[in-house]
């Protein structure tokens, strides 16, 4: 078996971009911002806070589409940081990005907060043009106007890598490691930040291509209403595209744990063929696996909602048998020192292994059939996203400091902890919620469930305040990483 | 009810994954050789696929024969007819009266944007449901039985009084 590592490869010591600097501190102060908002939700329907309900499906629509766009920036912050090590990626159009990004915000957040838009971040064809006279159709079109800017951002963000990876490589299916899978006589291996980049380029494209398509489409409905869009294809296309974004992101901040990981164990992270046929298989099984988004739309093909759930199934066999066990086998009896980033590091790993059960489980048909659009949903998405994704993000900021001999003390450590246990218990609260059959995106709960709210508001505010000492800690650090280029 | 053993079961996985972490976790500040670990890790591994390929099969076999899906649902024709009409922000149900034990098709759908037919018993536990979508009708074939005042919630978050879309449905006894 061939294999290559990453750890002789990415000595630490290196050069940070100012521009990966500016992803990471703007994604950490916008993740803050918006658990503040998340936080918000729950102390609504706990009856702890007063939001009148336009105002909190406004605020559900920030959090939701700001959550899963900052996701995308920091994820591409943490792709190209590494990336960049092995192919010759663009900084222009990584800059572009950024600013087509922080325009696409601005924009979105005049819709919503200007303009009143509350059509969720799903943004369900035709709801954005049918509010029942809650917000105009211009806050619509500003809406989804906002959100065709990002995507076309991280369009040219992706195709950038692309491109850079072909002209290193040779190709897409080069950089996957399929001549090697097949047997090809000196084929080159790629390393394991290559194959995830390039699994995320490819699918991510086709993501965004469809969610660009969609948006325009429901933009020339607001402008001329006579034409029309059929709802049960834009609801495919809108799916497509978010179940694809949201799971890029993970597999975008993955890296660095591939990266980052096996410093501190002092172990490789080998690109080995199950890794490459995981990679592989993940890329089939992300874009086949979205219609258990609609299995409760009984009108669709039965075979694709099938197809639907064994994909959901199969998709989470590479995490489980190679990203999650990888980590085990790398740490397992390693001395490994531990400190915030190879903590969180560490946790990001459970989060993910953890957090898909659940997913799995919704993803059966006779199962989604009572939990579908329950706090189920929520529940195991959070589970991954927080204890997954975003322990990944601040592992890295971590990391990026660490690297540069910042000091670390008992808070951080207690951050850690604090993140840790009121996250996993966090979700918990939202998943039995689900199992109690309390609808998700209600803006007012009835009275039997506001004891789950209440919990779910205490544990989301710890969750807030650790993410909050991540983030500072990570941006009073920001100019010495700066300065020390 | 499906829900307490999706609950257990997800609750009890969860928890073996997080054991295998902690146990993980709790051992990493020993040293063994890495090379041996890794092959200890690689043999391990190959059983740990053919488990969770095994898993995956018993659970996809299992739990297909079970479709909610009106053409696995099979129904005499003299099955009721329960029209369920959601609009902004409030359900019409049109339809002969609801008897436990008669087999029912709601015909659902929706004469403006995306709602959830969430069907709910007395005591608030789901019992079935299927989105209502404008142009499109989704037939979800259901025998009550048990009677009683159900609820329908809205679940398709739908505009600005969504939590508000809500529905009673008596079924009376046979």
């Amino acid at each position: 078996m061939q294999t290559s590592n990453v750890a002789s490869r990415t000595p630490a010591g290196r050069e940070i971009n100012p521009v990966v600097v500016a992803y990471t501190a703007i994604s950490s102060v916008v993740l803050v911002l918006l658990m503040l908002f998340g936080l918000a939700l729950r102390l609504a329907q706990a009856e702890w806070l007063s939001l009148s309900p336009d105002l909190f499906y406004e605020v559900m629509t920030a959090h939701g589409a700001g959550m899963v766009g900052t996701a995308g920036l920091a994820g591409a912050g943490v792709m190209w940081h590494f990336l960049s090590r092995y192919v010759r990626l663009s900084q222009g159009i990584f800059i572009t990005n950024l600013v087509l990004f922080l325009t696409g915000v601005v924009m979105i957040l005049a819709a919503v907060f200007l303009g009143g838009f509350g059509g969720g971040w799903t943004f369900l064809y035709p709801l954005p043009a049918t509010s029942g006279g809650v917000w105009d159709p211009q806050a619509a079109a500003l809406y989804l106007g906002g959100l065709l800017v990002v995507g076309v951002g991280f369009l040219l963000f992706y195709l950038d890598a692309g491109r850079a990876i072909i002209a290193e490589y040779g190709g897409l299916g080069a950089a996957l490691g399929w001549p090697v899978l097949l047997g090809t006589p000196a084929a080159r291996l790629p390393e394991p930040t290559v194959v995830a980049s390039t699994m995320v380029t490819l699918v991510n494209t086709l993501g965004l291509v469809s969610g660009a398509a969609v948006l325009a489409a429901s933009l020339i409905n607001l402008a001329a209403p006579n034409v029309a869009v059929n709802p049960l294809l834009a609801k495919n296309m809108i799916y497509f595209f978010g179940h694809v974004f949201i799971n890029a992101t993970i597999y975008m901040t993955v890296i660095a744990v591939y990266e980052i990981l096996p410093h501190y164990a002092g172990r490789e992270w080998r690109t080995s063929n199950p890794f490459l046929w995981g990679w592989t298989t993940s890329t089939v099984m992300v874009l086949i696996a979205y219609p258990h988004h609609l299995l409760m739309d009984f009108v669709m093909p039965e075979w694709a909602l099938i197809v639907g759930q064994i994909a959901s199934y199969a998709a989470g066999l590479p995490v489980l048998v190679v990203t999650a066990y990888g980590a085990l086998a790398l740490v397992y009896s390693s001395g490994i020192r531990w400190d915030a980033a190879s903590s969180l590091l560490f946790l990001s790993m459970f989060g993910w292994a953890a957090g898909i059960l659940p997913a799995i489980v919704d993803a059966t048909i006779m199962v989604n059939l009572v939990m579908h659009n329950t706090m189920w949903v929520p529940g195991h998405f959070h589970f991954y996203l927080l204890l997954g994704m975003v322990a990944m993000i601040f592992g890295f900021m971590y990391y990026l400091g660490r690297e540069r001999g910042a000091a670390e003390g008992a808070l951080d450590r207690l951050a850690v902890w604090v993140f840790g246990l009121s996250g996993l218990g966090f979700a918990l609260v939202f998943l039995y919620s689900g199992k109690q059959g309390v609808p998700r995106r209600w803006a007012v709960h009835l009275p039997q469930w506001l004891a789950y709210d209440r919990l779910a508001s205490l544990l989301a505010l710890a969750v807030t305040a650790a993410v909050l000492m991540f983030a500072v800690r990570f941006l009073v650090r920001v100019p010495r990483l700066i300065a020390m280029r | 009810m499906l829900q307490n053993t999706v609950w257990w079961i997800s609750l009890i996985l969860i928890t073996l994954t997080a054991a295998v972490f902690a146990w993980v976790a709790v051992g990493a500040g020993q040293t063994a050789d890495a090379e041996a670990v890794q092959r200890r890790a690689y043999r391990l591994r190959t059983g740990w696929f053919w488990l969770l390929i095994a898993v995956v099969v018993i659970a996809t076999a299992t739990t297909l024969t079970a479709l909610p899906y009106p053409d696995r649902v099979s129904q005499p024709a003299s099955r009721v007819l329960v029209r369920a009409t959601g609009a902004q922000w409030a359900w019409t149900i049109e339809g002969p009266d609801i008897v436990v034990g008669k087999p029912i098709e709601f015909q659902v759908t929706s004469t403006d944007v995306n709602h959830g037919f969430g069907l709910y018993n007395s005591d608030l536990e789901m019992v079935a449901q299927t989105q209502a979508m404008p142009g499109y009708i989704n037939r979800l074939r259901y025998t009550f039985t048990t009677p009683g005042t159900y609820h329908i919630l809205c679940l398709e978050y739908c505009g600005l009084a969504h939590h508000e879309m809500t529905g009673d449905l008596v079924v009376k006894a046979n």
